[in-house]
């Protein structure tokens, strides 16, 4: 009866020398990946765009050149104009927006703590998040006034639907695992939400809040364009209002580049490294 | 006074049509350091009585009681280790991981968390990836990453829901080994749940066979650790059980 023979391989491959295992990728390649490099090109190329078409059109007061809109936005900078005026805005939108987040949170946390909660979260969710913040904004300075307090609200409104309706799906989907490994740990009440539900959520409650600042941001630039002035000092919105009948368009685009700038900052930088730090390092997003 | 005593257990749960019953009158005592193994076909109710010890669901007739305690809800003397990959928490790393329990429910201080954490991670052989998420741990890790975790807080018993079944057959055979291994350093105890009769030989010292729909004790097998397989007994062992396992079907069929 024949044995079953093992052979062994591995000897003479070492001897041979080993194959190439792993190549470094060469330089333009390595940027190439890079997201942040492929997008500065498309902004790069857009900038080229906007400043050959404002040369043809040679009429500043319809489309003036990228570089009249850079000079207006750098005059307007260093004389503390747009800084201030954007400022404003910021600050506005950071109290709806702090404020939004903490209804939101006591919402969903309601939600998930009953079943009446969860009902009427969605209700209202579903009432109020299809209608436009902006909508509100006539009854809120009838309720408000010409303030902030109006402002607020309507941010308020804009935040609150679209954070609740993220974070109360997060929790939902979050798996029957974790949840009964918290309870193993007698995790309950809210030291369970904190440290199992919310970083388990954490992917859908980011895009929530990203959703949000977005609706909060539009919204804010809006309300200010309708009604500007709040306590003495307009914000951004305000700024490009003016300017417009002031017939100063490179003002006009300098407000609306600085109301970009600002959004991409947001969502690029801050929104970016939270993901980075967060969901993509646990591997829970990619 | 046995460490775990489950006696004359009913178990029912809802569906959206229908009360199902899972186990009907199920009693057995697990005693300290004993290798447990709950052991049935699918449908036994063996996964829904390992949830009942765990303290998730509350019998609807007899009682269970550990260390005279009555089992009302879920706690941390009786640490569960699930099948699931997702049971480690992604968004910590293994050492985070394993201490978490150690922090929130032993109310250990940091520093002593840590280096129980630490110690644990090192028996079960993975202190190169003790700074690593979950998510860049292969299945086999993350199990072994559950099981530190579970000892670690040197809980009463470890309640273990087939635990190696999503893993492939040579990592499954590494992991058994561990656990033995494990077993023969701490002596602790365990409740061990599985559908695979060689599984159940190789891990246990006590088999409890149970019957499917509803799940009802049909045997108990003692002395496990005695069968080898060098002479052969472990196999004929197991040819026995699934003779006992399936002798009705035979019939019905």
């Amino acid at each position: 009866m024949a044995e079953a023979r093992i052979l062994l391989r591995g000897a003479p491959v070492a001897a041979s020398g080993a194959g190439e295992v792993e190549r470094k990728l060469s330089v333009p390649e390595l940027l190439w990946n890079d997201g942040f490099v492929r997008k500065t090109v498309i902004i790069l190329f857009l900038a080229a765009v906007w400043e050959a078409y404002g040369l043809y059109l040679d009429n500043p007061l319809l489309f003036p050149t990228l570089h009249d809109t850079i000079v207006t936005l750098f005059d307007r900078t260093r004389d503390g104009t747009i800084p201030l005026r954007a400022w404003a805005s910021l600050k506005v939108l950071f109290m709806g927006y702090s404020a939004g987040i903490v209804l939101a949170a006591i919402f969903t946390v309601l939600a998930i703590s009953t079943r009446i909660g969860t009902d009427f979260l969605e209700t209202v969710t579903a009432m109020f998040n299809p209608l436009p913040a902006i909508a509100l904004l006539p009854l809120a300075l009838i309720w408000f006034g010409l303030g902030s307090g109006s402002l607020v609200f309507v941010l308020i409104h804009s935040v609150l639907w679209p954070v609740a309706l993220n974070t109360h799906s997060g929790f939902k989907s979050v798996s029957n695992t974790l949840r009964m490994v918290g309870r193993n740990y007698g995790l309950r009440g809210l030291p369970y939400v904190a440290r199992i539900l919310i970083p388990a959520a954490f992917g859908s409650i980011l895009t929530g809040l990203k959703i949000g600042w977005a609706f909060a941001w539009r919204t804010l630039i809006a309300a200010e364009l309708v009604f500007g002035v709040s306590s003495g000092q307009g914000g951004l919105g305000w700024f490009i209002f003016e300017n417009r009948n002031l017939l100063d368009i490179p003002a006009v685009f300098a407000g609306l580049l600085t109301v970009i700038i600002i959004g991409l900052f947001v969502e690029n930088l801050i929104f970016r490294a939270i993901e980075r730090n967060t969901v993509q390092k646990w591997g829970t997003q990619s | 006074m046995a460490l775990l005593d489950v006696s004359g257990v009913t178990l029912r749960y809802k569906t959206s049509s229908a009360v199902v019953t899972a186990t009907e009158k199920v009693s057995f005592t697990v005693d300290k350091s004993d290798r447990f193994v709950l052991l049935g076909p699918s449908g036994c109710g063996k996964s829904t009585l390992l949830k009942a010890v765990g303290g998730y669901m509350i019998p609807s007739e007899g009682r269970m009681a550990i260390q005279g305690r009555d089992i009302v809800g879920p706690g941390a003397d009786r640490m569960m280790i699930f099948q699931e990959f997702d049971q480690l928490l992604p968004w910590k790393t293994v050492l985070a991981n394993v201490m978490f329990p150690l922090l929130t429910a032993r109310k250990l201080p940091r520093k002593e968390a840590e280096v129980r954490a630490r110690a644990y991670i090192e028996k079960v052989g993975l202190t190169r990836v003790v700074d690593a998420y979950p998510h860049t741990l292969s299945g086999g890790m993350k199990q072994r990453v559950a099981i530190a975790r579970g000892m670690a807080m040197e809980p009463d018993i470890l309640l273990m829901d087939e635990p190696f079944a999503a893993l492939d057959a040579l990592t499954r055979r590494t992991c058994q080994d561990e656990l033995l291994q494990l077993w023969s350093e701490t002596k602790f105890t365990v409740l061990f749940v599985t559908h695979s009769i060689a599984e159940a030989i190789r891990i246990g010292n006590r088999i409890l066979l149970l019957s499917p729909h509803p799940g009802r004790v049909k045997a108990e097998v003692v002395d496990v650790d005695k069968v080898s397989n060098e002479d052969g007994s472990a196999g004929r062992l197991e040819k026995e059980i699934h003779d006992l396992l399936f002798a009705g079907e035979a019939v019905a069929h």
